[in-house]
């Protein structure tokens, strides 16, 4: 389903964030990539995402070599993919339904679609009674719900959740893992990069670890190893 | 979808400029700077177009005659004058009534009155006060007197002086005065405009750059270049339009308090009613500069944060 194929990614000033990494990705799956700060995950994931072009190398989705696709495919192709960060990065100027609406105008979904899956989506993941909210009045764990609730929304193929519990306390975290672990069991794909030795021992799934942008271990249920 | 689109872009546009209360103000102040600017332009263009139009209006020839001139010989004058094309108007002064406003003009000065007395007779000809058409007929209305049209019966010229040669030069320069000032102030007013406009722009593009993170997350969620820009575009059509009504307002309280400076300055030139009567057009061009402006600044902001 995504397959990186001999990717390289040299920054401008010369420091190699990813060296000839290939490795594929099937549907369904829950895969952790794990590193150090530096490693090069985070490329990874804007080098899927066409925010950044690699230096040698291709990047497909079902196919599709995604820098070679146009503007507006790029478009439908992130509408494909749900995206969770560690700075949540909400539109602060947007409430809570407005910023998951936001999402689906950007799809070109109907107001009644809209009307109808908001407050859905928000109950899956109990944040119904903050629906009127701004960002700024939300603490870290709900405000990383709300990201989740808009990264579902469009029931994406692939969600793409960088370090998200990065901010958060081990309530939060716990939660977070468990509806992520929820997405996946409802089929689908999940990709997820963290620091956290504890999530990674306690999901069991399927583990890639990075160093100085190679990948040096590939496990199919791994454990976390620094 | 297009329909639906736009109602979610305006209505977007009009939620941010609501909620960012305290950018939206400063936006539009500073917009508002610009349009008074462009109002001025249009002001002073008016007001020296109506003091040259004043000044042109109050050029004119008189032609005095020698005291000895018989009445029917320049009331023949004046009719030949009148056939002429160029001529506007003459009126005939006789030299009772010559007499009359020279003694009305000096009623203050004893001692002239008093020389006056003492002459016995009437030491002043009749006037013939000539208006052309246009100010560079002059000339030509001069030289037609000069030439021997004037002369009498007898071949002698009853035409004592025409004050068209003393006034010449003093007249041309004025004119001049007056068009440099134009051409002066008009450059001014677009430097000062163009300034401000960059300012607006500045503004404008600083309220984006806040916006740039939120701007590329909206791009990693497949919003189109369209749907991300449009409500920026919306927001700087409004800070156009806030600022064109409220400069709108503003400028009654300043043209009519200007209409009472200017009327003693600019003879029969009021401002405020200049204002009034051109208020749809005014209007016009400040709504417009505003729309354009706001629209324009958003568009050319945001292109740098739309490249993700």
């Amino acid at each position: 389903m995504i397959f990186f194929d001999r990717v390289s990614k040299v920054y401008p000033d010369e420091s190699i964030a990813l060296e000839d990494v290939t490795f594929s990705i099937e549907p369904k799956e829950f895969i952790s990539i794990v590193g150090p700060s530096g490693a090069g995950k985070t490329t990874l994931l804007k080098l899927f995402l066409a925010e950044e072009r690699p230096s040698a190398g291709q990047v497909f989705y079902q196919e599709a070599d995604v820098h070679t696709l146009g503007k507006k495919e790029i478009n439908e192709f992130r509408r494909k993919v749900g995206m969770i960060f560690q700075d949540f990065r909400l539109l602060s100027g947007k409430t809570v339904y407005e910023n998951i609406a936001f999402t689906m105008e950007a799809a070109g979904r109907t107001d009644e679609e809209i009307e109808q899956d908001v407050p859905h989506v928000l109950e899956l993941v109990d944040l119904s009674s903050k629906i009127w909210n701004f960002p700024r009045e939300l603490s870290g764990g709900e405000k990383q719900r709300v990201a989740i609730a808009r990264a579902l929304v469009n029931e994406p193929d692939v969600i793409i959740a960088d370090e998200p519990t990065g901010n958060l306390d081990p309530v939060n975290t716990y939660d977070v893992v468990q509806i992520l672990r929820k997405i996946n069991d409802l089929g689908t794909t999940v990709i997820l990069t963290t620091h956290n030795k504890g999530i990674i021992d306690s999901l069991g799934k399927r583990v890639v670890a990075l160093d100085r942008g190679k990948i040096i271990r590939d496990d199919k249920a791994g454990k976390y190893f620094s | 979808m297009f329909f639906t689109k736009l109602r979610r872009v305006v209505r977007t546009g009009f939620f941010n400029f609501w909620r960012n209360g305290t950018v939206s103000l400063a936006s539009v102040l500073v917009m508002m700077v610009t349009l008074v600017v462009i109002g001025m332009i249009s002001f002073s263009s008016a007001i020296l177009d109506t003091s040259l139009a004043e000044l042109k209006n109050k050029i004119d020839i008189n032609v005095t005659f020698v005291t000895t001139a018989p009445e029917e010989e320049i009331l023949r004058i004046k009719q030949t004058l009148e056939s002429l094309p160029e001529v506007f108007l003459v009126t005939y002064q006789t030299r009772e009534e010559a007499l009359a406003a020279f003694k009305d003009r000096h009623q203050n000065d004893p001692s002239i009155l008093a020389a006056l007395d003492e002459l016995g007779e009437n030491p002043l000809g009749a006037v013939l006060n000539i208006k052309a058409r246009d100010p560079s007929q002059y000339a030509s209305v001069a030289n037609f007197l000069e030439s021997d049209n004037t002369l009498s019966g007898s071949g002698v010229t009853i035409v004592d002086r025409i004050n068209y040669f003393q006034n010449k030069v003093a007249i041309d320069k004025l004119t001049s005065i007056i068009a440099a000032a134009d051409r002066l102030g008009f450059a001014l007013t677009m430097f000062l405009a163009i300034i401000s406009m960059l300012i607006a722009f500045n503004t404008i593009r600083l309220t984006i750059y806040i916006a740039k993170d939120e701007i590329s997350v909206m791009r990693l969620v497949g919003a189109s270049t369209t749907y991300i820009q449009g409500p920026f575009v919306v927001v700087g059509i409004i800070y156009g339009l806030f600022a064109g009504l409220l400069t709108l307002l503003l400028f009654l309280p300043i043209t009519y308090w200007l209409s009472k400076v200017t009327a003693n300055f600019f003879v029969g030139f009021n401002v405020f009613s200049y204002y009034l009567n051109h208020f749809l057009e005014i209007a016009f061009i400040i709504l417009v500069s505003g729309t354009l402006i706001g629209a324009l600044s958003s568009i050319l902001a945001i292109r740098k944060y739309l490249k993700v």
